[in-house]
Order: C-alpha cells, then sequence, then structure tokens
C-alpha cells in the first residue's frame, strides 16, 4: 500500500498536510501517535470511508478514491477492519456475526459456511461463545469475534483501529498475540492504529508516528525505538513534559488570577 | 438588524440542506428494494418489530377511543332523537379519521422513536461503518427493510384501531347505554362506503406509514455519533411526525372529502 501528499481537513482543521507512507505487503506496519492526531481518520481513507483533499491511496496498486462504489466494494472484500469497539451487530449471534460477511458475498451451502465459521472462531479461541449474543462478551471477547468475521473472507489486508485499547492484561496479550499469529500463518498485511506503544512495537516490522498531520518518525520498529528526536522520545516514553507542553497555551497565571 | 436576518436565512438554508439530504436517502431507501425482494425475511422481521409488537397498544387505545366516542355520540345524537345513527357515526370517525391519525401518532411515538434510536445508535456503535467495510450497503440491508416494514405496517394498524374502536364503541352504545344492537351495524353497513370511506382511510394510514418511517429513519441516519444527539433525534422523530400527520391528515381530508 502506498500513500503519497495525502492532504486532509475536518473544516478548517488540517488533519493532514502532505503525508507519504508504504506499507509493505506481508508485514504488521504499525501507526502511532497520540490521541487525536487522526489514526482512525487514516484507516478512514485507506479503506475509501473518507475522501482527502489532496493526494493519492493505492492498494494493492489500485487508487482507492478514484473507484466507483462497485469497485470500492470489491476491494473492501479483500480488506477486513477490526474496529475499536468491534463493531458487531448486536442483534446477531457470535456465530451469525462471523457468518454473516459469507452469506452476504458467496453461495456457499450452510453445511460450509458452518465450517468455515467454526474454524475462524476456532482460530481466535471462541469456537466454544457461537451461540452467545454480543451483549453477552467481554470487551476482548468481543474484539476476537469482531476479528474472526475480518478474516471471514480470507482478506489480503486487516486494518486494525485502536486494537488494544481499554482490555485487561490477559485479553491484551491475546490480542497482541492474535495480530501477530494470523499475519503471518495468513500471509496478511496488516496495519496496526495505536496508541499503546509497547505492544504494537512489540509485534510490528516497521513503524510510523504521526503528530500534527506530519510523519514525525518512520522505519523499523527497532529504528523508531531507538529515535533521538526529542519529540518521538517524549511520546515513546510517556513524559509528562517536553515539546508536547504539559499545559494547554494560556495567558500568563498572574493575568488570569488578577482579573 | 442584519442578525436576525442573518440567523433566518441560515436556519432556512439549514432546513433546505436537511430536506435534500432526506430526499437523498429516501431515493437510496427505494433503490434498495431490487436487494430486499430476495431477502423477504428482512422486511418480515420489520414488519414483526413495527407492526406485531404495536398491536397491543393499538387495540388498547383502539377501544378507549371507540368507547369515548361511543359516550360522546350518544350525548350529541340524543340531542336530536339520533341515537340509532350512533353506529355510523363512530364507524365514520374512525375509519376516515382517528384510526389512520391516532394510529399513525402512536406508531411514531413506539415504533419511529425506537427506530431513529436504533439506526442512530448502530452509527454511534459504528455496526453501519462494520457493513460497509464488509461491502455490504447498509441503507439497503438496514434502512430499506425498516421504511417498508413501517409503510405495511401503519394500514394493518390501522384497520385494526378502527375495528377495535367500533367495537368499544359497540359496548357503550348497545351494552350499557341499551342502544339496539341491529340499528348499530345495519345503519353503519348501509351508510359506509367502501371507496369514499374505508379507501381513502386505506391511502390516509399508506401516507402516514410513508412520512412516519421515512422522518424516523432520516433522523437516525443523520444524527451525530453521540448519545446526546440520539436523543435529541429521537424527540424530533416524534415531534416532526406528529405535526407532518396532523398537516398532511389536513390536506388530504380536505382533497378526498373538500368537496
Amino acid at each position: 500500500m502506498r500513500i503519497r501528499d495525502l492532504r486532509f481537513c475536518h473544516g478548517r482543521q488540517v488533519v493532514f498536510d502532505g503525508v507519504d507512507l508504504d506499507i509493505p505487503r506481508g508485514a504488521v506496519t504499525a501507526v502511532l501517535g497520540p490521541s487525536g492526531t487522526g489514526k482512525t481518520t487514516l484507516l478512514k481513507l485507506i479503506s475509501g470511508q473518507l475522501r482527502p483533499q489532496s493526494g493519492r491511496v493505492e492498494v494493492d496498486g489500485i487508487d482507492v478514491h478514484r473507484l466507483g462504489r462497485a469497485a470500492l466494494y470489491r476491494l473492501r472484500m479483500r480488506m477486513g477492519m477490526l474496529f475499536q469497539s468491534g463493531a458487531l451487530l448486536t442483534d446477531l449471534s457470535v456465530f451469525d456475526n462471523v457468518a454473516y460477511p459469507l452469506r452476504e458475498h458467496t453461495r456457499l451451502p450452510e453445511s460450509m459456511i458452518r465450517k468455515l465459521v467454526l474454524m475462524k472462531l476456532e482460530a481466535v479461541g471462541l469456537r466454544g461463545a457461537r451461540e452467545k449474543m454480543p451483549a453477552a462478551l467481554s470487551g476482548g471477547m468481543e474484539r476476537r469475534v469482531a476479528l474472526a468475521r475480518a478474516i471471514a473472507l480470507d482478506p489480503m489486508m486487516i486494518l486494525y483501529d485502536e486494537p488494544f485499547t481499554g482490555q485487561d492484561p490477559i485479553s491484551l496479550g491475546v490480542l497482541v498475540a492474535l495480530i501477530r499469529q494470523l499475519n503471518d500463518a495468513s500471509r496478511l498485511t496488516s496495519v496496526v492504529v495505536s496508541h499503546d506503544v509497547a505492544e504494537t512495537l512489540s509485534i510490528a516490522d516497521y513503524a510510523y508516528i504521526i503528530a500534527d498531520g506530519q510523519v514525525m518518525e518512520s522505519g523499523t520498529a527497532d529504528r523508531v525505538r531507538a529515535s533521538r528526536s526529542e519529540w518521538v522520545r517524549q511520546f515513546l516514553d510517556g513524559l509528562p513534559d517536553g515539546p508536547v507542553h504539559f499545559h494547554a497555551p494560556a495567558p500568563a497565571l498572574s493575568q488570569d488570577f488578577l482579573v | 438588524m442584519l442578525t436576525p436576518l442573518a440567523r433566518l436565512g441560515r436556519a432556512g438554508f439549514t432546513a433546505l440542506a436537511h430536506l435534500g439530504q432526506a430526499h437523498i436517502l429516501l431515493l437510496a431507501i427505494v433503490r434498495g428494494v431490487p436487494d430486499l425482494l430476495p431477502r423477504p425475511r428482512l422486511l418480515i422481521s420489520q414488519l414483526y418489530g413495527i407492526g406485531v409488537l404495536s398491536v397491543l397498544i393499538i387495540v388498547v387505545s383502539g377501544l378507549f377511543v371507540g368507547m369515548v366516542l361511543g359516550l360522546q355520540g350518544y350525548y350529541v345524537l340524543s340531542q336530536f332523537g339520533a341515537e340509532e345513527s350512533l353506529g355510523i357515526m363512530v364507524a365514520a370517525s374512525l375509519v376516515r379519521e382517528l384510526g389512520p391519525v391516532v394510529t399513525a401518532l402512536l406508531v411514531a411515538g413506539r415504533a419511529g422513536s425506537a427506530l431513529t434510536a436504533e439506526i442512530g445508535l448502530m452509527k454511534a456503535t459504528e455496526q453501519l461503518s462494520a457493513l460497509e467495510m464488509m461491502a455490504v450497503d447498509p441503507i439497503k440491508r438496514i434502512l430499506t427493510p425498516r421504511f417498508f416494514g413501517g409503510f405495511l405496517a401503519m394500514p394493518l394498524l390501522a384497520a385494526m384501531f378502527s375495528a377495535v374502536g367500533v367495537l368499544g364503541g359497540y359496548f357503550i352504545g348497545v351494552g350499557l347505554l341499551g342502544l339496539d344492537a341491529g340499528a348499530y351495524w345495519n345503519q353503519m353497513q348501509a351508510k359506509i362506503d367502501l371507496q369514499e370511506d374505508i379507501l381513502n382511510g386505506a391511502i390516509k394510514s399508506l401516507v402516514f406509514g410513508f412520512f412516519v418511517t421515512w422522518i424516523a429513519l432520516f433522523q437516525g441516519y443523520s444524527a451525530p455519533p453521540t448519545a446526546e444527539s440520539v436523543s435529541r433525534a429521537t424527540t424530533r422523530t416524534v415531534v416532526h411526525s406528529a405535526l407532518a400527520v396532523l398537516g398532511l391528515d389536513f390536506v388530504l381530508t380536505a382533497l378526498m372529502f373538500g368537496g
């Protein structure tokens, strides 16, 4: 996947200002950055849910934003996306959620769909939870079911939107391992958008750090980890003050108190 | 001087923009019909959700409205010695006006608000985006069946409301006030016209069903994905639907029975 000179604005706010990214095939690429830097927006631009003001997003050599609706849908059938909330269909059971894309896009007999769904659920360790409704699942389980649904059509690429947010240590460990294993076992290309630095870098082959509409650092995970940029160090080490100030811009304290 | 004018202008433009968006959504919903035909289960489950689950409130309300009509009608008609015409009065009021109008108001309050909340929450929890990412058009799969479910359920519920109301009038007129049962039914049979009364009443409730469901779906689909916005959209559905039903009732009554 190739992104060139990407420019995207939300109203007057510039989210991306000439961003270039390369996501190599078969690797896990992490896109890191503080909250509100447009990481989820980047995934929506890659998947064609949003349109940039300028620039190109190419997936497998195809310019995503030049595609018509039918062609975009065909491309999306080769892309999976794991949403931050899981986004399971709440009126369907775990089994039916995973079966949904198969029933929509294939003419496979129900017996075959059953086998495929059980295989996908087995891959995420939730074959035993197939009868449950999404409301009965924990946050971590919900994301694993969503992951099984995302790989139901055997996509070439999976986009992960903040997969580790709000997870307990066990669920977190499971998700970290699953992302890497699925990528290697199914020869996928994975893009993991996150602000959980340690977990994401532990499984990433390549990483980008984005902030203020720009790429602040890029390269292999080790190279990014060893970055000497002051800003990158503050982000990676979680320092409370540095180039990103602790205090929001404001007039002098005396000025505010002596009014 | 200019500020109120500017505000008025802005409000006008916003209203026009919403109207335009609502029509675009309606067009997209109708374009989903060919996709709905091979999936009748989607429509049946909506007919159940909007129609069958509203039956209780419709039957209870219809019974009470019919009983009130029986009491009030008897009082007025007895002033002129025309108590025998109670049946025709109750039936005509119900079939021409109260059946379609009160049913539409009740459906807007029960099923319309539920539709808005459901669609709004599906959007807020990224379920609609997840469908998009699975290359499934959420308008065709989610909105089209709900629209036709509401559109078709409305005249059936209105017919039920009127039928139960006629029975309510009977219980009061014949059972309580001692009218002759034969006169109650005969007058009704002789004077209620299939086309003039029943068909026009059915057309009214189809029109109300169309608008109430359209408003509910548009409000849910266009609500920003926050709890507060979804709650506001739900309120707007009930208010806008009620105003639309009452306004349209006047227009339709003038066209059908105005002379």
